[in-house]
């Protein structure tokens, strides 16, 4: 217990995903977690808090989902890398505070393993109909960074890479689970290397983006900077301007574009089979497992099926769906959800491609390899 | 314009220049209770607030540390002053971590994570300016309200009965409770003093005026007759207690609710994390 090594060693595991999200949180340095108790994140907070003390960080259950928000953006400015970890309902909660970490340019990660809502739902079963809450779950013009892992080793790889992108955009990182990609159990391996961006530190003013200046850093409190942080609309100083509207178009344009322009590279996609594929399916978490046999079962028909699997969410790779429907007039868009990423494909691809959405909800049952396979079939038919 | 040398009052050597003068109505208490922790911490030797990290939330008191005070400032979201600062303290142990806020956004939205603060006895500070209304947004009830009073959501008089915001604290286990009002600022200060030197949680209630939105609506809209009423009104805790229910209906109590000797948050997670257990029981 209190005498485990305060590294991970590199090698091969047998680890469940919400296991390998806490060791790739530490690889990256995290040494402030807040949680509250929510199914089917609690794997995350319980492996955490055993962990953690190890590395010299903070673990600490909160009284809900806002309290957890908000130490963690208070341990984020007093240097330490934070994070914490819930569910849907959870999240509603974490997202006054997640702006308020946007507004005040707060590195930090928020875990969202998804299960079937709204409301209570079905607690302990899967879904994937979070997509649009990460988006534009807080109010106000703004830009968020949505990555979705699809096994046990993108918990961990893309935990860390939530931590990178975190520092290196001083903003809010949403790592979108899925109660099957959290509860999975299957081998991962450890890297020899994990690369991890540090902490820079700005000891001068400009502390906070206006426009395109962007600081390329955190200004350390306790020594003697008087940083004034606020969620308030404010000059690259941090001294309030609740009126003018030149300073909140400035404040709000530098925000979102920091990672607006930076998009093309956001973009984490796996793609295979694209070129003079029969037809398109974009898909990720857990639902991409089920795709990958479906293209296998589809190639005996000799369909050749194009795969955009997306890591990436948000900012959503607008440009990786442009290729795929350059190939084909058809792109078929399986998720457990009513339709929710199936809207963006249709908002970036051109009137002549077809967008079939494909869609599962409630009993946390994903989709089974031979319904996308049919799907895919009967879309061919067409 | 006025000019005022950089020396002439003690107290401009821990304020942002660029935003003064305050915000403030004229006849607001919040200057009363800025100036008391300003000179609770001049004499306890602190010349500059460098070794301080403040926290607010929303409302016309999260204005006090933030943007006026010339040190490092985090004003957040309503009522979440105080989770933001359990993470800073939990991080950065060395600094002293205080909160300012107003008895809607500590006592209404944030009561939660007040209470919590307490039976964590989280190490910091916390300053609740109770004007007993909403007054930022114009004259709404608030939890602190007495019952009976007319204001802009409850036109025909409140009907709920007002929180008892010290009690509250100090029932839920605080090492450190005192409640004056801006009419002692002499004793206000001392217990600033007193709950800045604290280990755990330490919480200071100052009543304050709010002639603009509040003491209109009671016929009072002068701070000087609020202060008046302030003086009539309070009661010692050692008088008070022996004084029935009734007749302590429309008194102030004033002094200590808490003041003992007990482990802190941090004291209590390092032992932890030695592997000594314990519970965290009173010395």
């Amino acid at each position: 217990m209190l005498t485990e090594l305060n590294t991970t060693n590199p090698g091969s595991y047998f680890w469940q995903g919400n296991v390998a999200c806490v060791e790739g949180a530490l690889a990256a340095g995290c040494k402030f977690f807040a949680g509250y108790p929510i199914t089917p994140a609690n794997e995350i907070s319980e492996w955490m808090s055993r962990r953690i003390p190890s590395f010299g960080g903070v673990f600490i259950q909160m009284e809900d989902e806002i309290a957890s928000m908000g130490a963690i953006i208070g341990a984020s400015w007093g240097g330490a890398k934070s994070m914490t970890a819930t569910s849907g309902p959870g999240f509603s909660l974490m997202q006054e505070n997640i702006g308020l970490a946007i507004m005040t340019e707060t590195p930090c990660v928020v875990v969202d393993v998804q299960r079937v809502g709204p409301s209570t739902g079905q607690a302990t079963k899967c879904a994937q109909g979070d997509i649009m809450q990460a988006r534009w779950g807080t109010h106000g013009d703004h830009e968020i960074i949505a990555l979705a892992p699809n096994s046990v080793q993108e918990m961990f790889t893309l935990t860390v890479k939530a931590f990178n992108l975190a520092e290196r955009y001083r903003t809010p990182v949403i790592l979108l689970a899925d109660e099957i990609v959290s509860h999975l159990r299957e081998r991962i391996d450890v890297p020899e290397k994990v690369e991890v961006v540090e902490r820079q530190e700005i000891l001068q003013p400009p502390f906070f983006s206006s426009g395109f200046d962007i600081p390329k850093g955190m200004p350390p409190l306790g020594r003697g900077l008087g940083v004034s942080i606020t969620g308030s609309t404010h000059d690259p100083a941090g001294i309030r301007a609740t009126t003018s509207p030149e300073i909140h178009r400035k404040l709000v344009e530098g925000l979102t574009f920091k990672i607006q322009r930076d998009k093309s590279q956001l973009a984490d996609c796996e793609m295979i089979g694209v070129e003079g594929c029969d037809i398109g399916v974009i898909s990720f978490g857990c639902t991409s497992r089920a795709v990958e046999d479906a293209i296998e079962i589809v190639a005996q028909r000799g369909i050749r099926v194009g795969h955009l699997r997306l890591r990436t969410i948000w900012p959503f790779p607008e440009e990786k769906v442009r290729e795929l429907a350059e190939q084909t007039n058809r792109i078929l868009v399986p998720e457990m959800n009513l339709g929710q990423l199936s809207l963006e494909v249709e908002r970036i691809v051109s009137d002549g491609t077809k967008v079939l959405p494909l869609n599962k909800i409630g009993g946390g049952l994903i989709f089974t390899p031979s319904e996308i396979a049919s799907a895919i079939l009967r879309s061919m038919e067409r | 314009m006025r000019r005022l040398s950089q020396n002439l009052h003690f107290a401009r050597k821990y304020l942002r220049e660029e935003v003064l003068p305050t915000a403030y109505c004229s006849g607001c208490g919040l200057g009363t209770i800025m100036n008391s922790f300003l000179k609770a911490v001049a004499e306890m030797g602190h010349t500059d607030l460098n070794q301080f990290v403040f926290c607010s939330g929303i409302g016309c008191s999260a204005w006090i540390p933030s943007p006026h005070f010339r040190a490092d400032t985090i004003h957040t979201t309503h009522g979440r002053s105080l989770t933001v600062a359990l993470g800073m303290k939990l991080v950065r142990p060395e600094l002293k971590v205080v909160v300012f806020g107003g008895d809607g956004d500590m006592a209404g939205i944030g009561l939660n994570h007040l209470v919590q603060s307490a039976r964590r006895n989280l190490d910091l500070t916390a300053i609740m300016a109770n004007n007993m209304i909403y007054g930022m947004t114009g004259g709404q009830i608030a939890p602190t309200t007495p019952i009976g009073t007319k204001t802009s959501t409850t036109p025909f008089g409140a009907f709920e009965y007002p929180l008892d915001v010290s009690k509250l604290v100090a029932a839920a286990g605080a090492s450190y409770v005192a409640r004056w009002t801006t009419f002692h600022v002499v004793q206000l200060k001392e217990a600033i003093k007193k709950a800045l030197s604290k280990e755990g949680f330490s919480f200071v209630e100052a009543v304050t005026q709010c002639p603009s939105i509040f003491g209109r609506r009671i016929g009072m809209d002068e701070g000087r007759r609020m202060l008046q009423w302030f003086r009539d009104s309070s009661v010692p805790v050692s008088k008070a207690r022996e004084m029935r229910d009734e007749e302590l209906v429309g008194k102030i109590v004033v002094g200590e609710f808490a003041n003992i000797e007990k482990a802190g948050l941090l004291r209590n997670m390092k032992e932890a994390a030695m592997g000594v257990s314990r519970v965290g029981q009173e010395k």
